[in-house]
């Protein structure tokens, strides 16, 4: 089985840390795993703008640079529905789209669906705050929703209760946006810092020492509040707890 | 200007803000509540949304039952391409029956329509008799929502709306009394009316009569005293039959306020004895909207505005930022699809979140209207020119790994060593209210190749 | 061309060609193991109340529970109270002092506290809204489950007027506050008998 990682370009850049312990964490459980270089953006940027020849160009790239591995895995949900929801716009029909589609998966996805891992032998003794992040909540379904009328599950939850001497906390809001939502974090500037406040203070109100979620770019919206405030909380991404960072 | 400048000076008064978004969230949770009472809710959901799409596809068909059985049934049928020939098909009817004062029940198509300012040009007064709705038509004001039009008043203020228009008694602001006051005012306005105008919830085709669901009674009371009602509905809110009724009503006010269905849920297949009733089917634009696969399931619409209460963009943003009729997730599809021009901003106040998508009784996928509405807002040209350079700009370093790699390295090394003032300038809409993330010095790549060697 | 046929003309032209199946609309949905009881209950979380009448007369039940009302009106054939023939009055109007009106309901829904009033020998449809007191008569052996049943109870192969009422008028249209008594009725009390 190859996995080929697929590490979002922000993160790339300005999250090393967390991206290699989402290599760290599939290895840590004998995984044979592959970072192509050549990688970039999965075009969501663009797409999300309504740029859809550039994301097309993208979607494209991203399909030919990824296309052979058995699995793609990455830690994000935006970005891995992207692939599996909207990228169907662009390459349906396209040879191999189909496998990448059906094949892609956020890393705890991947970890609950398809590894099941029964101990994940690191330990973690805070008091933690689950951010669900809308696309991987609602596109993937890593949990499940408040607006619906079904059994509760939450896979990261699941994933996360492997740790050792970790405490959830429970929020008001469960699943509320916390208004990073990619460019609207800077053309709705106002409503989407007001948004992260919110979120952040649910958290805080609900005790947590850490915020964690599948989603850098939501984590690093509300880590950018938490610094501007100075609040006693931060966030860190969940492939690092799993990799056994303290 | 669009809804981001108007939402800022909404999220300025933070306080106010936070009254805003806890209210509607209270909604939400009361239809959460609801829902969850009911076992069947997602197949409710499920039933609804089919009924909704065969019966936009079979439109047609289903109007022309509609129109053959409310005529036979004696009622009036009327057409209106757009909201002019609505407007004037009412005024024609009021002049013939000499109505000069005509008592209103809740309409987002006659808003929609202009209908208020256009009758009383022409000499009618026309009095809203929901209560939030006669509170915004005080004070001159659009609603605010489609259920809860004076949702972003407060009670003060509403005191002094009535202290200068009802004469209540001053800084008296309890709701009940305030109530009980407009009560009082309204009863007056029904006993003289001459005319009543409502809308409708549903249009059952096989019987040819009209559903209004309201929880005040003030459709009720406005067609059952005047000899004239006149109901305005658009195209899409014919159903099939009374069964269909019975998943609409199930979903309809679970979803609206999490009440297990409205006070009154009256049936229209008559006027009162010895009056008349019409109705007005309008289209203005909405049969244009049937061809397009992306933004037909906009039609399926209940008008229940659960997508609103539970729009984290929404309850922070206030339904005046929004600019048109209907605000939220639903009314920012309908406005992009009616004049994407003047709504350009409206698929954009929106971070994809997809609760809207899975609140809404009858399964419309707003979210992905609204993101494939953002796509015609970039083949119309209208994203703004700064944007789209900026997302050209990046989408071609995206193509090229190498040069990514050295932009990415330049901009770890540089902005780190930066002052403050210049990392934090007036161009960083980022830093406005968070700090930019801390920079690493090596990239993951960078790392991933160190390993390997 | 006319408006009515540019509008179907258009729908016609932009509808798509192919369409689902009308689905089935019963659906296997809640039942209630006490029908009475739920009822009751979701009527009083609405602002009613349910009474089921023992070993007494409407008659008594009103003269009981309605003291000192001037004008009584009603539609309920059994109940001999009444202070004024409604359908006697030229026009609804007149029916704005009723302080009580006693209505004959057809079948009550335990779901959802409604109840179904539909009476076509009932001259004035606006004593429902006008009067400040309702009290809704229905057998008490008619109470269904959900609406799902109470559709199939309704029929509307004739003209006429029917309503579902669920406790009284309401509101919250001034800060989500809930205040009982917006032009409707402030009091609906349902009799089951």
């Amino acid at each position: 089985m190859k996995i080929g990682l697929f590490i979002p370009c922000f993160m790339n850049e300005l999250y090393p840390k967390a991206s290699m312990a989402t290599l760290k964490v599939l290895e840590n459980l004998g995984l044979d795993v592959e970072y192509p270089m050549n990688q970039t953006c999965c075009g969501q940027p663009m797409a999300n703008s309504g740029c859809y020849l550039e994301a097309k160009e993208l979607a494209k790239r991203f399909l030919k640079i990824f296309k052979d591995y058995d699995y793609i895995v990455a830690p994000s949900g935006s970005c891995v529905a992207m692939v599996r929801v909207n990228y169907a716009q662009f390459l349906e029909g396209e040879e191999g789209f189909e496998h990448l589609k059906n094949n892609t998966y956020e890393l705890v996805e991947f970890l609950h669906d398809v590894i099941k891992p029964t101990t994940m032998n690191v330990s973690f003794p805070y008091r933690v705050g689950i951010h669900n992040s809308c696309h991987g909540h609602r596109e993937l379904g890593m949990a499940s929703m408040s607006e619906r009328n079904f059994p509760e599950f939450s896979k990261i939850k699941k994933i996360l209760s492997l740790v050792d001497d970790i405490e959830f906390v429970t929020l008001r809001r469960n699943d509320e946006c916390c208004g990073f939502g990619g460019i609207f974090s800077v053309t709705q500037e106002a409503i989407s810092v007001a948004m992260g406040i919110d979120r952040v203070n649910d958290h805080l109100n609900a005790k947590a020492e850490v915020i964690t979620g599948i989603d850098m770019s939501c984590l690093m919206h509300m880590q950018g509040i938490i610094d501007r405030q100075k609040l006693p909380i931060k966030t860190m991404h969940i492939a690092q707890i799993l990799a056994g960072e303290l | 200007m669009g809804h981001p400048k108007k939402a800022s000076k909404f999220v300025a008064n933070s306080k106010r803000m936070h009254w805003h978004d806890k209210a509607l969230w209270f909604v939400r949770e009361r239809r959460d509540l609801a829902t969850h009472q009911l076992d069947e809710w997602e197949e409710l959901r499920r039933v609804a949304s089919e009924i909704k799409t065969h019966t936009m596809d079979r439109l047609d068909y289903y109007l022309e039952e509609f129109e053959k059985n409310a005529t036979q049934k004696g009622l009036h049928i009327h057409w209106a391409r757009d909201a002019k020939e609505h407007n004037e098909i009412v005024l024609n009817l009021l002049l013939t029956h000499g109505a000069k004062r005509v008592v209103k029940s809740k309409s987002m198509l006659t808003e929609e329509c202009g209908l208020n300012p256009f009758l009383e040009k022409n000499g009618i007064e026309i009095v809203d008799t929901d209560l939030g709705e006669r509170i915004v038509q005080l004070r001159k004001e659009a609603p605010s929502h489609i259920v809860l039009p004076a949702i972003h008043l407060k009670k003060e203020e509403v005191g002094k709306t009535f202290e200068e228009f009802l004469n209540t008694q001053k800084d008296n602001c309890d709701p009940t009394y305030l109530t009980r006051e407009a009560r009082k005012h309204l009863r007056e306005k029904f006993l003289t009316a001459d005319a009543s105008i409502t809308g409708v919830n549903f249009a059952i085709a096989q019987t040819g009569g009209v559903v209004v669901c309201t929880n005040e009674g003030n459709a009720d009371l406005g067609a059952s005293l005047p000899k004239l009602h006149i109901a305005s509905m658009g195209i899409e809110k014919v159903i099939p039959r009374l069964e269909e009724l019975s998943v609409f009503t199930r979903l309809l006010a679970r979803s609206a306020t999490g009440q297990p269905i409205t006070t009154y849920t009256s049936h229209f297949h008559a006027p009162i004895e010895g009056g008349e009733l019409h109705i007005v089917i309008v289209d203005n634009g909405r049969s244009d909207t049937l061809s397009n696969s992306d933004f037909k399931e906009s039609l399926n619409c209940i008008r229940c505005g659960a997508c609103l209460n539970t729009c984290p963009v929404y309850r922070r943003s206030g339904g005046h930022s929004y600019g048109y009729t209907i605000p939220g997730p639903i009314g920012s599809t309908l406005g992009a699809s009616r004049d994407l021009q003047a709504n350009r901003t409206l698929p954009f106040a929106c971070t994809l979140c997809a609760s809207c998508s899975n609140v809404c009784p009858s399964k419309i996928k707003l979210h992905n209207q609204l993101y494939r509405h953002r796509q015609n807002v970039v083949k119309a040209g209208l994203l703004g020119a700064k944007k789209r350079a900026i997302l050209k700009v990046s989408s071609w370093v995206m193509k090229h790994p190498l040069l990514l790699d050295f932009v990415g390295l330049v901009v770890r090394k540089v902005v780190p060593i930066l002052p403050r003032s210049i990392v934090y300038s007036k161009a960083n809409i980022w830093g406005r209210g968070r700090e930019v993330p801390k920079f690493p010095k090596k990239s993951f790549k960078e790392l991933y190749k160190e390993r390997k060697k | 061309m006319s408006s009515r046929e540019t509008i179907l003309n258009s729908i016609k032209k932009n509808r798509p060609s192919s369409t689902i199946e009308l689905p089935n609309t019963d659906i296997s949905h809640v039942k209630y193991r006490d029908r009475d009881k739920k009822f009751a209950t979701t009527l009083k979380s609405v602002g009613g109340d349910a009474v089921w009448l023992e070993d007494k007369s409407v008659d008594e039940f009103v003269a009981e529970n309605y003291r000192d009302l001037d004008v009584i009106v009603s539609t309920y054939l059994e109940f001999n109270g009444s202070t004024k023939d409604a359908n006697e009055l030229e026009t609804p109007h007149l029916l704005e002092d009723v302080d009580l009106a006693v209505i004959k309901g057809e079948f009550a829904v335990a779901e959802n506290g409604a109840v179904w009033v539909k009476n076509p020998k009932n001259h004035h449809r606006a004593l429902y809204f006008l009067a400040t007191r309702l009290l809704i008569v229905v057998d008490k052996n008619s109470i269904v489950d959900s609406m799902h049943e109470a559709y199939k109870l309704i029929d509307f192969s004739r003209a006429g007027y029917g309503t579902f009422i669920s406790g009284p008028s309401k509101t919250a249209d001034i800060e989500q506050a809930l205040v009982i008594g917006a032009h409707g009725a402030i009091e609906v009390c349902v009799l089951f008998v």
